[in-house]
């Protein structure tokens, strides 16, 4: 992971700047720190538009409003960083929705619990699909998940008749609306849940060799990872994740066409954002989630500021690029020329980001 | 046109290639998606005469088409990006803004500015798309998605519905045909035409496959890689430009949705890669993918004439592309990513 890079890196890359506690920092930031610096900042910015948005109330719906994007990002990241991807999330979550809707039409009694484990289940069974075609068919997982977005959304629809209809009774609702304890939103608690969950997960012999395997499939290969499980396994915890937020979503606004729209986008740049590489190998799930936590604090910050709907999009473009591109940018470089490294803030990656030649990037600088 | 997908291609072994020359042919993926072009066609016909109607008629054939030439347009400048390993996701919004820019300039001003007017701002676009994939080395999946972002919000801020007017001596390009066939097809043609020329008799060519296949090595070799990457997204944005232009000249005014309703973005990958151009780079070429972009137009027909379910064609759709990629990693095609 991460850590591995950055010692592999260190003799060649200790100059004076970096020093011990430097190193350190960036050892436990990984490639992560950008996006913690632009969470800090968005963070402050919302503080500063907005004197009451650390109160707790408040504070926990903005939370709130990110968990379903911080389980898609989560699910993403397993995908992506063992060198896939996973387009088909945000139809999953439209799926997810208008099924269920769709299930309490005709069976209006249903148990939510019941409901939410076969959705669950439903998107395990999705992600199965994915996995299965892509590993062996051999099918590049852009096709195979943008195929499945295709046939889920039509699916959907064709169930339907094109405008999903049913409502959704409120204690399936609850998960995404109510709160536990009188103040803690289920929605958060079941971020937390999953969040912690995930990252345990990284930790595990799975998320080593899962890492591995976005690194270099035929090293994997040859140590021993069935490269092929872990891939399929990584598409099924990303279908989980993504029905898990089919059922907030669904608490959050109820049924619509376009519940999930969008979504997978989101998620795969809340994924970069979080310094985690397209194309596998490298990047923390924390990173990950930090970064979805980005996107939505900056949708807040946007909303606060009285930017327009329509500019809003304008402005997520440009900070998404000059983010992932300032995480791109190899500080280093500029010290070896003798320029300062500017705030302190910004150094800590160079050590952490080598200038290693990763399948998805466009690795200019020349290797030494 | 099958002919051209025969030239030797810079794909492993090429000694043994000789021998079984028939196999050889039906496992390049160029051939193989004109032969699937042709099987869903003898099938859709199979499909609607059973049902007593009639697919090979003149006017169908000709829609068909017709209806692929926008698709088509930005198939074939997606193919240029995927080669160099890189991609387009902005293709979408930047259509819907090229027919609203051509309406509007075309109301006050001459078909000729309005025409300049969306070229120029397609290579404007191509250009910035280019040097942040290469400059900034942002993902390109993520750069050219943020330049949507950036489009979308230009698009939404300043439009709210149609706008703009074509003066009927444009819409020509739309509507006219010479003989029975549509004069746009030319277009996508030429377009087409010009791209293989460029892709395959021209050095640059030779450098978005080098740059497509490996990049390290290409740059080693002396090719300037990220020149190449620039100019391939420019080449994209200007052929997204004409399907812009062609799609303003159909529907008579600017549209917002243009680009997005129909989801050019992901369906001309997809075309792309059912002509066989592999997404990670290096293999493939616009002759497959025209033969792709026919496939999709030709189920859509089928499907049209047959009375399916819209939302049904989608799942369809679907599994068509899936099936199809699968049969061709099963060839043997070494998937890299």
């Amino acid at each position: 992971m991460s850590t591995g890079t950055a010692t592999n890196a260190a003799p060649e890359r200790t100059t004076k700047a970096a020093t011990a506690p430097y190193r350190a920092l960036a050892r436990t930031l990984g490639t992560g720190a950008p996006v913690y610096a632009l969470l800090i900042v968005l963070l402050l910015a919302l503080a500063a538009t907005d004197p009451g948005f650390y109160e707790p109330d408040r504070f926990l719906a903005f939370v709130k409003r990110a968990a379903p994007l911080v389980i898609l990002a989560a699910g993403q990241y397993l995908v992506i960083v063992c060198g896939e991807f996973d387009l088909s999330v945000g139809a999953i979550v439209t799926a997810g929705v208008v099924a269920a809707a769709e299930v309490y039409g005709t069976h209006p009694g249903a148990p939510w619990a019941l409901m939410t484990a076969g959705l669950l289940l439903a998107g395990a069974a999705a992600g199965l699909l994915n996995g299965l075609i892509t590993t062996v068919l051999r099918v590049p997982s852009f096709i195979t998940t943008l195929g499945m977005m295709l046939i889920l959304e039509g699916a959907v629809f064709y169930w339907t008749g094109g405008s999903p209809q049913g409502r959704l009774p409120e204690d399936f609702r609850r998960l995404g609306r109510d709160t536990a304890f009188g103040w803690l939103p289920w929605a958060v608690l079941a971020c937390v849940v999953a969040g912690v969950l995930v990252a345990l997960l990284t930790r595990s012999d799975f998320g080593r060799t899962l890492v591995a395997t976005g690194d270099s499939e035929r090293a994997a290969h040859l140590a021993g990872v069935r490269v092929r499980r872990v891939r399929v396994l990584a598409f099924v915890l990303s279908g989980v994740a993504a029905a898990l937020a089919a059922v907030l979503v669904g608490g959050f606004s109820g049924v619509s066409a376009q519940a999930g729209r969008g979504y997978e986008f989101e998620a795969i740049t809340a994924v970069v954002l979080g310094g985690v590489a397209l194309g596998g190998g490298r990047g923390s799930v924390v990173a990950a989630m930090a970064g979805a936590f980005s996107l939505q604090a900056l949708f807040t910050l946007l909303n606060l500021q009285g930017v327009s709907g329509a500019l809003e999009s304008t402005v997520q473009g440009v900070i998404v690029i000059t983010a992932v591109g300032l995480g791109a940018a190899d500080f280093s470089r500029l010290r070896r020329r003798g320029h300062p490294p500017g705030p302190p803030t910004a150094a800590p990656p160079a050590p952490a980001t080598p200038s290693r030649t990763h399948r998805e990037g466009h690795p200019h600088d020349p290797q030494p | 046109m099958t002919g051209t997908a025969l030239v030797p291609r810079p794909s492993p072994a090429p000694a043994k290639t000789r021998a079984p020359l028939g196999r050889h042919r039906l496992a390049d993926p160029a051939v193989g998606v004109w032969l699937a072009a042709a099987a869903v066609t003898a099938l859709g016909w199979i499909a609607v005469a059973a049902r007593g109607g009639d697919f090979l008629t003149l006017t169908n054939v000709v829609g068909i088409l017709q209806n692929s030439v926008a698709l088509g347009l930005v198939a074939v400048g997606q193919t240029a990006v995927i080669l160099t390993g890189s991609l387009d996701l902005s293709v979408a919004y930047l259509i819907s803004l090229g027919t609203l820019v051509a309406a509007t300039t075309m109301e006050n001003g001459s078909v000729v500015t309005g025409v300049l007017a969306v070229l120029a701002l397609s290579a404007a676009v191509g250009l910035a798309n280019g040097l942040i994939v290469t400059g900034l080395k942002v993902n390109a999946f993520i750069a050219t998605l943020g330049t949507a972002f950036i489009l979308r919000g230009w698009i939404e801020d300043n439009y709210t519905g149609p706008a703009g007017k074509v003066p009927a001596s444009f819409q020509h390009l739309g509507y006219d045909r010479m003989g029975p066939i549509p004069v746009s097809l030319f277009l996508l043609l030429a377009v087409t035409a010009a791209l293989w020329v460029i892709t395959r008799r021209t050095r640059f060519g030779h450098h978005l496959y080098a740059t497509g296949g490996d990049e390290h090595a290409a740059r080693l070799s002396g090719v300037r890689t990220r020149r190449t990457v620039i100019a391939a997204h420019v080449l994209c944005s200007l052929c997204v430009g004409a399907a812009a232009l062609f799609l303003a000249s159909r529907l008579g005014a600017g549209a917002p949705w243009a680009g997005t309703e129909a989801r050019y973005d992901l369906e001309s990958i997809a075309a792309v890669v059912l002509g066989g151009t592999v997404l990670a780079g290096g293999r493939g070429g616009v002759v497959g993918t025209l033969g792709g972009v026919l496939v999709l137009a030709v189920l859509d027909s089928v499907f049209n004439q047959l009375g399916v379910d819209p939302f049904f064609k989608n799942v369809v759709r679907g599994v068509v592309i899936i099936a199809a990629v699968a049969l061709y990693a099963r060839h043997g095609a070494r998937r890299s990513a």
